[in-house]
């Protein structure tokens, strides 16, 4: 029982790191048709950003108010360079999906390098503040805070998400611009404007994933984005590009299927379970578990 | 070929045959509009200009370049030569959301409206697009943008529908949110790129009805892909035939469907 819980919550805590991934990949896919294979970059901005701030940043430091001023700096950064990502690689190749394609990748490979130029190829330890060491008891099992932490942000994520898509003009330009973008510029939109605000949103989820993603597993490495954006794409994948909940629901499922096949059967066989829940999902319904408009959308 | 051109198109010389009362400057403007890809002329060197209020109906056989000149005109794509001017204003290098801030509407030949929005969701957008330009897009939205959003849904005849998801209304219904949407606007001139395509049988003549009220009551000029003739003919005041990217024939109905080109054109350039 207690192994079950742990795996459980730590399956969450996987799922709240790839949802802080996908949600905003799936979002710049859906609204612009972008593969955004530079996701994981921002994802390293974030994490070298708050250890590097934990470190060096006036006022920040390893714990504390402090820290959370570095994680604060860490996410800044990922924003800023989404901002500029956006406007300087993605908006003079609108329309033109195998240069963007190029494009991003070629930056998802050249961020990592240059991150290994100035810090070196090692892992560096993550700095981890007292709040967040240690267990604390769910139904009788000790579970690392982090898990909570992780799990938490995701929720706060999801709800301001929600909040933002349902509630507020650019949200819905952004949830009509998903659905037809040519017609969102026929009524007087300038949707280009939404496409930075998607890309900075989605940037800085992915940074804050990367800052949370150094206290889950204690280090930050070059390319640890990388590995993570890899289930993130399945995630979106599965869970189709019109949906939150969909992103959430995929998110919480390969977290879990990871978790418990890795736990229960041979390690790394988790990962070949979610290909096989990633075909079986590509096979029976093409628009990811939520997804209805996927045939629309191509027609 | 000769291309028939009855109207300049220039600013300081708005007239040529056109019905419209007085000389005003021309809604629209084309002066030797052209557009190629690859060497490929999809769109051959068109001037014809349309007079406020008026009705024109764009026909052609398939592939004549209509909806390119659509896409010319709306600024989807950019032309290779000539000029756009909308009320005199070169618009040419607009980008498609300025062209429509300026007074134009478009629509497409699939229905574009919002299908997981209700219907009111998606007026309360066109609605918010318009007086929301300023800086206020943080503001929280309003469901259903108010009595502009009502006054526009009353127009197209479906305020009975606010409530529906746009994506589960009939097609004829989608087109009319369509024409909400622009409405919601204030559009000088609309582009409809055929409106009647998928519409059922029975929906047609309230749709055209729709249509001649936006036209008539609202005072939109409109310019109309259609391939209803018997729908085109009630409406248009006007006809400009396309072939092989050109403008064949630009003239009222009854001249225009007895121009010998325009007859060849249709029947096979071997007549």
């Amino acid at each position: 029982m207690s192994t079950v819980v742990l795996l459980i919550v730590t399956g969450l805590g996987l799922g709240a790191l790839y949802f802080l991934i996908a949600s905003g990949l799936s979002l710049i896919f859906g609204l612009m048709d972008v593969l955004n294979f530079a996701h994981g970059a921002f994802l390293a901005i974030g994490a070298y950003g708050t250890w590097w701030a934990a470190e060096n940043l006036p006022g920040a430091g390893p714990a504390g108010v402090g820290f959370l001023l570095a994680m604060v700096f860490g996410v800044a950064a990922g924003t800023l360079a989404a901002v500029l990502v956006e406007l300087c690689v993605i908006r003079p190749l609108y329309g033109r999906h195998r240069e963007q394609i190029l494009a991003t990748v070629g930056l998802s490979l050249a961020v990592p390098a240059l991150i290994q130029a100035i810090w070196g190829a090692d892992p560096h330890t993550f700095p981890k503040p007292e709040l967040v060491s240690g267990t604390l008891p769910l139904l009788g099992v000790n579970v690392p805070k982090d898990r909570y932490l992780l799990i938490l942000a995701a929720i706060v994520v999801f709800v301001a998400l929600w909040l933002f898509n349902s509630r507020t003009r650019y949200g819905l330009i952004v949830r009509a611009g998903v659905q037809d973008r040519a017609m969102v510029t026929a009524l007087g939109i300038d949707v280009r404007k939404s496409f930075t605000l998607v890309f900075a949103i989605g940037g800085a989820a992915a940074a804050l994933a990367g800052s949370l993603g150094g206290l889950y597993f204690g280090v930050v490495t070059p390319t640890q984005g990388m590995s993570l954006l890899i289930f993130a794409f399945i995630v979106v994948v599965i869970g189709g590009t019109t949906s939150l909940t969909g992103c959430a629901i995929a998110s919480v499922t390969v977290g879990l299927i990871q978790q418990f096949a890795n736990y229960y059967t041979v390690a790394g066989l988790g990962d070949i379970a979610v290909v096989a829940v990633l075909a079986a999902v590509l096979l029976t319904r093409q628009g990811g578990l939520t997804g209805k408009k996927s045939a629309e959308r191509v027609a | 070929m000769t291309t028939h051109t009855p109207s300049s198109g220039a600013t300081s010389a708005p007239d040529g045959g056109a019905t419209a009362p007085g000389t005003t400057t021309p809604v629209l403007a084309l002066q030797n509009l052209s557009w190629s890809v690859g060497g490929a002329v999809i769109v051959d060197d068109i001037t014809m200009s349309v007079e406020e209020g008026g009705f024109v109906a764009l026909i052609g056989p398939n592939g004549a370049g209509k909806t390119s000149l659509f896409n010319l005109i709306s600024g989807l794509t950019k032309p290779t030569a000539g000029t756009i001017r909308l009320a005199g204003r070169d618009i040419g290098r607009h980008a498609p959301h300025r062209r429509a801030r300026l007074g134009m509407g478009r629509t497409f030949q699939t229905s574009s409206v919002f299908g997981d929005l209700t219907v009111g969701a998606n007026v309360g957008l066109a609605v918010q697009a318009r007086t929301g330009e300023s800086r206020r897009f943080w503001r929280l939205a309003t469901p259903a943008g108010g009595a502009d959003a009502a006054r526009v849904l009353d127009l197209v005849r479906l305020s009975h529908r606010v409530d529906y998801l746009a994506g589960d209304l009939s097609h004829g219904d989608k087109r009319k949110l369509e024409l909400a949407l622009l409405l919601a606007r204030g559009p000088r001139l609309i582009l409809l790129d055929e409106p009647m395509a998928g519409v059922s049988a029975g929906e047609i003549g309230e749709l055209t009805n729709v249509i001649q009220d936006v036209h008539r009551e609202q005072g939109c000029t409109v310019l109309m892909v259609e391939h209803h003739m018997e729908v085109l003919l009630d409406m248009a005041d006007r006809l400009a035939v396309m072939h092989h990217g050109a403008l064949l024939t630009y003239a009222d109905p009854e001249t225009a469907m007895a121009d010998p080109d325009v007859q060849a054109a249709y029947l096979g350039d071997g007549a």
